[in-house]
């Protein structure tokens, strides 16, 4: 009887908290439905009078180019994939795979460097980038991307270290080189570690502002996120309906991404905390 | 060492390749090049010219990076121990036998995925004072509770007033905790049942089993979250940098150091002062960081040891 009230109440608690949870998007989908002028009815209404579809394509043509934002997005989300999948798959492989002497003081290393914040590097960076004739193009948003990523590597690191060492024992006895037993043994052993990765690095790439920020200087390589940033400071936030419609066209590919990839994504997640 | 030490150290360090350039690319050398240019007079467009420590004494007189200081931490305050809460709660309630409970976990992960360009946009709707979404809600309440003292309390407009603001942005930090939620939930998940079935044969009630079960053996998770929010935390820059249009709001109340290091290098260019403030930034990270583990080394329980 008792478990059956402490249910019922965790039960309750859940939906209070989840509604709360879900308000702010139900706020910015129906915001972003509204005309103008309801948007700014006091008290504000909950719903639009009759839902205008029309606002969304208002807000792309109000972004500018809006397809040549989404473009270059996913470019650099595409090349920021491939990059860091490979370099960190073979990064991680060095570091579990192969017994050589120094390999856990330079892994050790390689943690520190997750703590070096970005605001520390962003300038040395920029004069770098600068010096290269990288500024105002592309390259400072992917290159780094297949020098591997530190937090990428201890994931796969910790995939890896699940194989059984006698696999790949095994293997060097038959005279295979280290290359192929990545490729052709470990690689096809750990393809849900390796989704994971590239799910993160594409969520990242996709969210990422403060890199667009410092290194594009042609509206014409701009990602959504400045697109949408302009609009914002251009429109002063006053016409709500289009910024709520363009916000929702941001975030809809990776909430279906997530829905797609739910298990692999959410597994990823949990093997962080843990040792 | 023999040959095949040797052999095997060179395939080690072959696949670490792409890291080892990164290291040196994207780590040492911007951290050799930072400690350099906080010395000197910097803008990018005409080589350096060194100044010694003039951009640290500067910083120590500088009201504004105080306050930036001042901000900063106290947003981590209120920010790193409620979302600590909060998601550990969550976590609490989802890990209970319950109906829709993968359908919970969605609800509280989706905000999290949220990119910060839309989730600032967002909240600065949210958070309006006239319009928004929150003050609508707190309309109704806040109505009641002026009847009774028989006055109006009006809802504060949370992003014009500089006692507010800051709440503001915590209450955006909230809504996105849900990937600590999954991380709790994993290590909630990983708690043995026969702790609870001993603890329950020993009569005690929720409550303590909370206490004396669960947070003890939590305590490695909330540690490394804890860690991790200090260091993400420290470093807030593209939310207020949004949410305000520039970084500042209002009485500068939503700058915070890694804003201020962005005025400093992209709007002013001046790349030499936003250098010592970005040191100053990554030594207050290490000693907090620091500090986080000192504490844990009290207080975390790791099982079997």
């Amino acid at each position: 009887m008792n478990s059956r009230i402490s249910r019922s109440l965790v039960w309750a608690a859940l939906l209070i908290l989840g509604t709360v949870f879900l308000l702010p998007f139900a706020w910015m989908v129906s915001t972003s439905l509204k005309p103008l002028a309801e948007t700014m009815s006091l008290p504000p209404r909950w719903l639009p009078s009759s839902p205008q579809w029309h606002n969304y394509p208002a807000a792309m043509q109000a972004m500018g180019p809006f397809w040549l934002y989404a473009g270059n997005t996913l470019l650099l989300a595409t090349l920021n994939v491939l990059g860091t999948v490979f370099s960190s798959a073979l990064v991680a492989y060095g570091f579990s795979r192969i017994e050589w002497r120094g390999r856990d003081r330079l892994f050790f290393v390689l943690l520190m460097t997750m703590m070096i914040p970005f605001p520390v590097v962003m300038v040395p960076l920029y004069a770098l980038f600068r010096e290269l004739g990288w500024i105002g193009t592309l390259a400072p948003l992917w290159v780094p991307a297949f020098c591997a990523g530190a937090f990428h590597v201890f994931l796969l690191r910790q995939f890896f270290l699940t194989i059984p060492r006698e696999l790949s024992e095994a293997a060097r006895i038959d005279g295979c080189s280290e290359i192929r037993i990545f490729w052709q043994i470990i690689l096809p052993l750990t393809r849900p570690a390796l989704l994971t990765v590239a799910l993160f690095q594409f969520m990242a790439t996709w969210n990422d502002f403060l890199g667009p920020l410092i290194f594009l200087t042609r509206q014409t390589d701009f990602t959504l996120s400045l697109g949408l940033q302009a609009l914002q400071s251009q429109q002063g936030g006053t016409a709500w309906h289009h910024l709520m419609a363009a916000s929702t066209l941001v975030v809809l590919p990776v909430l279906a991404l997530f829905f797609l990839t739910q298990k692999s994504f959410l597994r990823g997640i949990s093997t962080t905390g843990l040792k | 060492m023999t040959p095949g030490d040797r052999q095997r150290q060179r395939q080690g360090l072959g696949f670490l390749l792409p890291w080892l350039v990164g290291f040196l690319f994207f780590s040492v050398y911007p951290l050799v090049a930072s400690l350099w240019f906080s010395l000197c007079d910097y803008s990018v467009l005409a080589p350096p010219v060194f100044l010694g420590t003039k951009n640290f004494t500067d910083m120590a007189q500088d009201p504004v990076f105080w306050q930036a200081l001042r901000n900063t931490l106290l947003f981590a305050s209120a920010a790193i121990p409620l979302g600590t809460a909060l998601s550990i709660g969550l976590a609490v309630l989802l890990n209970q036998p319950i109906r829709a409970r993968g359908f919970f976990r969605t609800v509280f992960f989706l905000p999290s995925l949220v990119p910060v360009i839309s989730l600032a946009i967002l909240w600065q709707w949210v958070l309006n004072g006239q319009m928004g979404l929150l003050n609508t809600l707190l309309a109704y309440p806040l109505r009641w509770v002026g009847e009774i003292l028989g006055t109006s309390c009006p809802p504060p407009d949370w992003l014009n007033d500089p006692l507010f603001a800051q709440w503001g942005l915590v209450f955006t930090g909230l809504w996105g905790t849900g990937h600590a939620v999954v991380i709790y939930l994993a290590g909630l998940q990983e708690i043995p049942a026969e702790l609870y079935e001993a603890a329950e044969l020993d009569g005690t009630n929720a409550w303590q089993r909370f206490w004396h079960v669960t947070l003890p053996l939590l305590s490695p998770v909330i540690f490394f979250n804890v860690i991790m929010g200090v260091i993400g935390t420290l470093q807030t820059f593209a939310v207020p940098f949004i949410l305000t249009g520039g970084g500042d709001g209002p009485g500068r109340s939503l700058l915070f150091i890694a804003t201020y290091i962005y005025q400093h290098a992209f709007r002013y260019w001046n790349m030499g002062y936003a250098c010592s403030l970005a040191l100053f930034l990554f030594a207050l990270i290490a000693l907090l960081t620091y500090w986080v583990v000192r504490l844990g080394e009290t207080r975390v329980h790791y099982a079997g040891r």
